[in-house]
C-alpha cells in the first residue's frame, strides 16, 4: 500500500548498516527462528511433491483434474469481477458522494465479513432451494410443480460465486476505501480543471492511484475463495481444496493430495507476482500532503436512488437476510439447541481464537519490530516467509501440522519411556497445541499487515529521541511503540480472533478429545441437513464477527490524513 | 506516557487470564487418567452421546470423545501411532472398519458376551472389530409415480426408462463407494463400469447433498426414486415437522434384488484400537453397546437395525418389511474401496 512504500529504516545506528548488513544478531535470529517454525508445515506439504505417486496422476488428470481446475479458475473470474465491481463501486460512493444514508452505510457495508461463507451458503440454500420457503410459497400461490417453472439453482457454480462474492467483497471495499480517503483532493481538483468529469476523475486519476490497494483487496478475496471448503463442498462444485481433500481420504493418496496442494500454492504464487509485474516499474506517491474534506459530490433524483441501491443491495444479501434468517430459525430451535453443551462450544471457540489471536499478535510485533529496527534482506525474507501460510488453504496446513507434530510427539515420547519411565502422551498433537499453531501459521499475515501498517505510522523521530535519551531498543519498543499501538494491536487480534472463530478445515483435523468449537458444531448439524438446528451457533460466530467490524469502521473514518492528527488509536486499514 | 503504558495493557491481561480460566487443564494436558476410555468417532448421532452418558452412570468411566470424518481419523490414528491415546474407534461402513483393519488400527480381543450377542457375519472374525447396528442401502420410491412392481435390482436401474429420474449423492460418500464394491464383487468391473456409467445418465440432477437430501428431492417431484439408508427415512418420519411428516407418507421403500443375492447392507461397528492403554474399559463400552437396551436405543433413537436377532426393532422400521440382506463378506467391501472411487470416478459420477 502506498503508505507503506517508505520504510521507517532511518533509525539510530543506521550510518554503520553497510556494514552489518548480513551480520547475524539476536533480533535477526529470534525472526529467522519464527519463520522457519511458521515455515514447517508449508515446507512438509511441499516436500511430498518428490514422493512419486505413480499413476494416481494419470487416473486424475483422465478423470477429475479438468474439472478441479476449471471450477477453480470459474470461481476466481466470477468472485474476482464480482467483489471488485461491488467494493470498489460502493467505496467510491461511500467516500466520494453524498447521499441519504450514507453514513451508516460507511460501516454497514463491511458487516458480510462477519458471516462466514459457509453460513451464508446454508441459510440461502434453506432459503432457496426446491423444497424451501420461496419456492414453496411460489408453488402454493400459482399452482405449479416440478418442472413447470424456471428457478436459478442456488447450488451451483454461479450460486457458489454469489455467496463468496457476498461475503468477500468487503476485504475489496475496505482498501478501496481506505486508499480513496488517503488521496489528497489536490490531484483530484487538478483533473476537474483539466475537464473531466467526476467519473472520469475516478476512472483515470482515483482508480489507478487506488491500484495497489484494489488489487490486494482482490488477491485477498481470491485467496479466501480457494481456501474455502465449506461452501463448495456443500454445492457440489469440485475445486481444488475438495480435490485435495477427495484425493486424501477417498482415494487414501496422501501424497497426492499433497502434490494438489502443491499445484494450488505454485498457482497462488503466480497470481501475486503478476499482479506485481503488470504494475511495471510504476509506483505511486503521494506528492501533495494537502488534505482537506473530500469533495462530496451531492448526487439527486434517479443517481441518488441507484447510490442508495447500490450499497444497500450488498448489506441486505450478505448481512440483513441471511443474519434475519439464522435469528429467525435460531428463535425456533434455541430451546433445543442452546443447552449447557453450546456454551462449552462458545467456550472452546473463545479460549481458541483467544491464544492464537494473542500469539499472533505477538509474533507479528516481534517480526515487524525487528524489521523496524534494521530492515535486512534476510529479516524481510523471514517476514514473507512468515506470512505466506494466508494463501495456504487451512487443509493443506492441518495435514503439514500434523505429520511433523505427530512425529515429534513420538521422539519425545520414546526419550521419556526410556529414560523416566513414564510417558506425557501426546503433548503436541493431541491438545490445542497444533490447533493454535496451524492458526498462528495460517493468520499471522493477518496480524502482522496490520502491525506493520501500524508501526509505519510512528515516526522514526520517536526511536530517535528514546535512542538519545538511552534506551535500549526492547525498551523503545515496550515503552514507547506498544503504548501507542495499543488500539492497532487489539484490532490485529480482533482480525485473528475472528477468522479463528470462522476457520471449519484446520480445526476439524486437528482438534482435541471433547473439544468441539461453534463452527465444527454449524459444520456437523448443516452437513447432516439440521440447517435450523445449525442456526444458533452460526449465529453465535457472525455476531462475535460483528465486533472488529465495527471497531474497524471507526479507525477507518478516522484515518483520512489531515482529518485528525492520529498518533494512535487507528490501525492500517490492511490486513 | 506512564498511565498510557499501563491501561494499554489492561484489556490483554483481562483477556489472556479469562482464556485461561475457561482452557482449565481440559485443553492443556492430554487425555490420559485412569477410569476413562477415549473414542475416536466417525458416529455424530445424538443415541451415541445418550449411551456413553448412560455407561458412564452405569461404570464410573468416564467417556472422552473425537469426533471427525473416519478417514480423518484413520489418518490420525496413523500418524500418533503407539502414542496414539484413542482406545476405541467407532466408524460407519464395514469399507471403512476393513481399511482400520488393513491399516493395523485395531487389535484383537475376545468377549464371551459379544460373540453371543452379535451373529458370526457382523464381526470379524479373529475380534478386530465388531458391528453395532445394520443399515441397508435401498430404493425409495414416490408412490403416486412409481409401482413397487416396476421396481427389481440395483442393476435394472441402469435401464433407459429412469432416464431423469434417479437421485442419488455424491460418490464422495462411502455409502455409495461400498454399493459399488458390492456390485464389482457380484458383476465384475467392466460390467459394474457399464452400470455406473447408465445410472449415471439417468440422474435427475448432479449428485449433491445427503441422502435426506435425494429422499426430499422425490417428494417435490425433482426425480422418482432414490436410493438412500433407511434411517434417514426414518428421522424424517420422526421429525417434528409438518412437513417432513407430509413427506414421508409420499415415499415407498424398496428393497431390491429379493429373488437374488439381497439388498446391499452395510454395519456401522468399533474395535479396541492397537496400542489402547484402556483396554479393559474400551472391552467394557463395546460389551455395553451390544447390550439389549443400548441395541434397543440404536433402533429407537436413530432407526438403525439392531446388529442383534433377538432385539425387538422399532415401530417405524418395522413398518417397511422383512428382506432379505446380501450375505457378501462385508470386508471385502474395504478391499475393493479404492477401485470403486475410480471406476465411479472414470463414469462421471461426482
Amino acid at each position: 500500500m502506498t503508505t507503506n512504500a517508505t520504510h521507517p529504516g532511518d533509525v539510530p545506528g543506521a550510518g554503520a548498516r553497510a556494514k552489518r548488513f548480513w551480520r547475524i544478531d539476536g533480533w535477526s535470529l529470534l525472526t529467522v527462528a519464527i519463520a522457519s517454525l511458521i515455515a514447517v508445515p508449508v515446507v512438509v506439504v511441499l516436500a511430498h511433491v518428490l514422493v512419486p505417486t505413480g499413476e494416481i496422476w494419470a487416473h486424475l488428470a483422465a478423470t477429475l483434474l479438468p474439472t478441479y481446475i476449471a471450477n477453480s479458475l470459474w470461481l476466481m473470474v466470477g468472485v474476482g469481477s464480482g467483489t471488485l465491481v461491488i467494493g470498489v463501486g460502493t467505496a467510491w460512493l461511500v467516500t466520494m458522494c453524498r447521499f441519504p444514508g450514507r453514513r451508516i452505510f460507511e460501516w454497514a457495508l463491511l458487516l458480510p465479513m462477519a458471516v462466514p461463507a459457509y453460513v451464508i451458503a446454508y441459510t440461502y440454500t434453506g432459503l432457496l432451494e426446491f423444497s424451501g420457503p420461496v419456492q414453496e410459497t411460489l408453488r402454493s400461490v400459482t399452482g405449479w410443480g416440478w418442472g413447470d417453472y424456471w428457478f436459478p439453482e442456488i447450488r451451483s457454480l454461479p450460486g457458489a460465486i454469489a455467496m463468496l462474492t457476498l461475503v468477500f467483497y468487503p476485504y475489496v471495499y475496505l482498501l478501496s476505501r481506505a486508499a480513496f480517503l488517503e488521496q489528497s483532493i489536490c490531484v483530484l481538483e487538478v483533473s476537474r480543471t483539466l475537464g473531466c468529469t467526476p467519473f472520469q476523475a475516478f476512472r483515470s486519476v482515483a482508480l489507478p492511484l487506488a491500484r495497489p490497494a484494489v488489487a490486494t483487496g482482490v488477491a485477498l478475496a481470491l485467496m479466501e475463495t480457494l481456501n474455502d471448503f465449506g461452501t463448495v463442498e456443500y454445492f457440489a462444485v469440485d475445486t481444488f481444496t475438495t480435490g485435495i481433500f477427495r484425493t486424501w481420504y477417498g482415494l487414501g493418496e496422501p501424497a497426492a493430495a499433497a502434490q494438489l496442494a502443491a499445484a494450488l500454492m505454485v498457482f497462488i504464487l503466480v497470481l501475486v507476482l503478476m499482479e506485481r509485474l503488470s504494475r511495471g516499474g510504476g509506483r505511486i506517491h503521494h506528492t501533495s500532503q494537502r488534505y482537506r474534506s473530500l469533495p462530496g459530490y451531492p448526487l439527486a433524483g434517479m443517481r441518488r436512488f441507484f447510490a442508495v441501491a447500490a450499497c444497500a443491495v450488498p448489506v441486505l444479501l450478505g448481512f440483513a437476510l441471511p443474519g434475519g434468517t439464522l435469528l429467525a430459525w435460531a428463535i425456533e430451535t434455541a430451546n433445543e439447541m442452546v443447552d449447557a453443551q453450546f456454551f462449552s462450544l462458545a467456550v472452546n471457540s473463545f479460549v481458541l481464537a483467544t491464544v492464537a489471536s494473542l500469539l499472533a499478535v505477538a509474533i507479528a510485533v516481534l517480526i515487524a519490530y525487528g524489521l523496524r529496527l534494521r530492515p535486512s534482506p534476510v529479516r524481510s525474507a523471514a517476514a514473507r516467509i512468515a506470512s505466506m501460510g494466508y494463501a495456504v488453504p487451512g487443509a493443506v496446513i492441518a495435514v503439514g501440522v500434523l505429520i511433523p507434530f505427530a512425529w515429534l510427539d513420538g521422539v519425545i515420547n520414546d526419550w521419556t519411556r526410556a529414560a523416566f519411565g513414564m510417558e506425557p502422551g501426546l503433548i503436541l498433537s493431541g491438545t490445542i497445541v497444533a490447533v493454535t499453531f496451524a492458526y498462528v501459521v495460517r493468520f499471522l499475515a493477518v496480524s502482522f499487515n496490520a502491525v506493520e501498517a501500524s508501526f509505519a505510522k510512528i515516526t522514526p523521530h520517536m526511536d530517535d529521541a528514546a535512542r538519545c535519551l538511552g534506551k535500549r531498543p526492547g525498551q523503545i519498543l515496550t515503552k514507547v511503540h506498544l503504548p501507542i499501538m495499543g488500539g492497532s494491536l487489539l484490532t490485529a487480534g480482533l482480525l485473528v480472533f475472528v477468522d479463528v472463530m470462522k476457520e471449519l478445515p484446520a480445526t476439524l483435523i486437528l482438534r482435541p478429545f471433547n473439544f468441539d468449537t461453534l463452527a465444527i458444531r454449524t459444520y456437523q448439524l448443516a452437513s447432516d441437513e439440521r440447517l435450523t438446528d445449525a442456526s444458533s451457533a452460526a449465529l453465535a460466530i457472525v455476531a462475535v464477527g460483528i465486533i472488529p467490524v465495527i471497531l474497524l469502521s471507526v479507525a477507518i473514518a478516522r484515518s483520512r490524513p489531515g482529518s485528525r492528527t492520529v498518533s494512535g488509536g487507528s490501525e492500517g486499514p490492511e490486513r | 506516557m506512564i498511565p498510557s503504558q499501563r491501561v494499554f495493557a489492561i484489556p490483554y491481561v483481562a483477556w489472556a487470564a479469562a482464556a485461561l480460566l475457561a482452557a482449565g487443564p481440559a485443553a492443556i494436558t492430554p487425555a490420559r487418567a485412569a477410569g476413562e476410555v477415549n473414542v475416536y468417532s466417525s458416529r455424530h448421532y445424538k443415541a451415541d452421546r445418550e449411551l456413553f452418558k448412560r455407561f458412564t452412570a452405569k461404570t464410573g468411566i468416564r467417556v472422552n470423545v473425537v469426533q471427525g470424518r473416519a478417514n480423518a481419523l484413520f489418518e490420525r490414528l496413523k500418524r500418533e501411532g503407539r502414542n496414539s491415546p484413542a482406545d476405541l474407534l467407532i466408524t460407519v461402513d464395514a469399507g471403512n472398519l476393513a481399511r482400520a483393519q488393513a491399516a493395523k488400527l485395531f487389535q484383537p480381543v475376545r468377549s464371551a458376551f459379544i460373540d453371543a450377542a452379535v451373529p458370526a457375519a457382523y464381526r470379524e472374525p479373529a475380534g478386530h472389530w465388531v458391528g453395532l447396528t445394520l443399515r441397508a442401502r435401498v430404493i425409495m420410491y414416490h408412490k403416486d409415480r412409481v409401482k413397487p412392481d416396476q421396481l427389481s435390482t440395483y442393476e435394472a436401474l441402469a435401464d433407459p426408462r429412469w432416464k431423469g429420474r434417479i437421485l442419488i449423492r455424491s460418490s464422495n460418500n462411502i455409502y455409495n463407494q461400498s454399493l459399488v464394491a458390492s456390485l464389482i464383487a457380484a458383476n465384475g468391473a467392466s460390467k459394474t463400469l457399464a452400470w455406473a456409467k447408465a445410472l449415471v445418465a439417468n440422474l435427475a440432477r448432479k449428485p449433491k447433498g445427503g441422502d435426506r437430501d435425494q429422499i426430499r428431492a422425490v417428494g417435490t417431484g425433482e426425480g422418482d426414486i432414490a436410493i438412500a439408508n433407511t434411517y434417514y427415512l426414518g428421522r424424517l418420519a420422526a421429525s417434528k415437522k409438518a412437513r417432513d411428516k407430509a413427506l414421508v407418507k409420499k415415499i415407498g421403500v424398496f428393497f431390491p434384488n429379493q429373488g437374488g443375492r439381497g439388498a446391499h447392507v452395510n454395519i456401522s461397528g468399533a474395535g479396541v484400537t492397537r496400542f489402547a492403554r484402556n483396554k479393559a474399559e474400551a472391552v467394557k463400552l463395546l460389551e455395553f453397546l451390544v447390550e439389549k437396551e443400548s441395541q434397543i436405543l440404536f433402533s429407537k433413537a436413530n432407526y438403525e437395525y439392531p446388529v442383534r436377532p433377538d432385539v425387538p426393532i422399532s415401530k417405524i422400521i418395522a413398518s417397511w418389511g422383512e428382506f432379505r440382506a446380501d450375505k457378501i463378506n462385508v470386508s471385502e467391501l474395504g478391499t475393493r474401496n479404492a477401485e470403486a472411487v475410480r471406476l465411479m470416478d472414470r463414469a462421471g459420477w461426482r
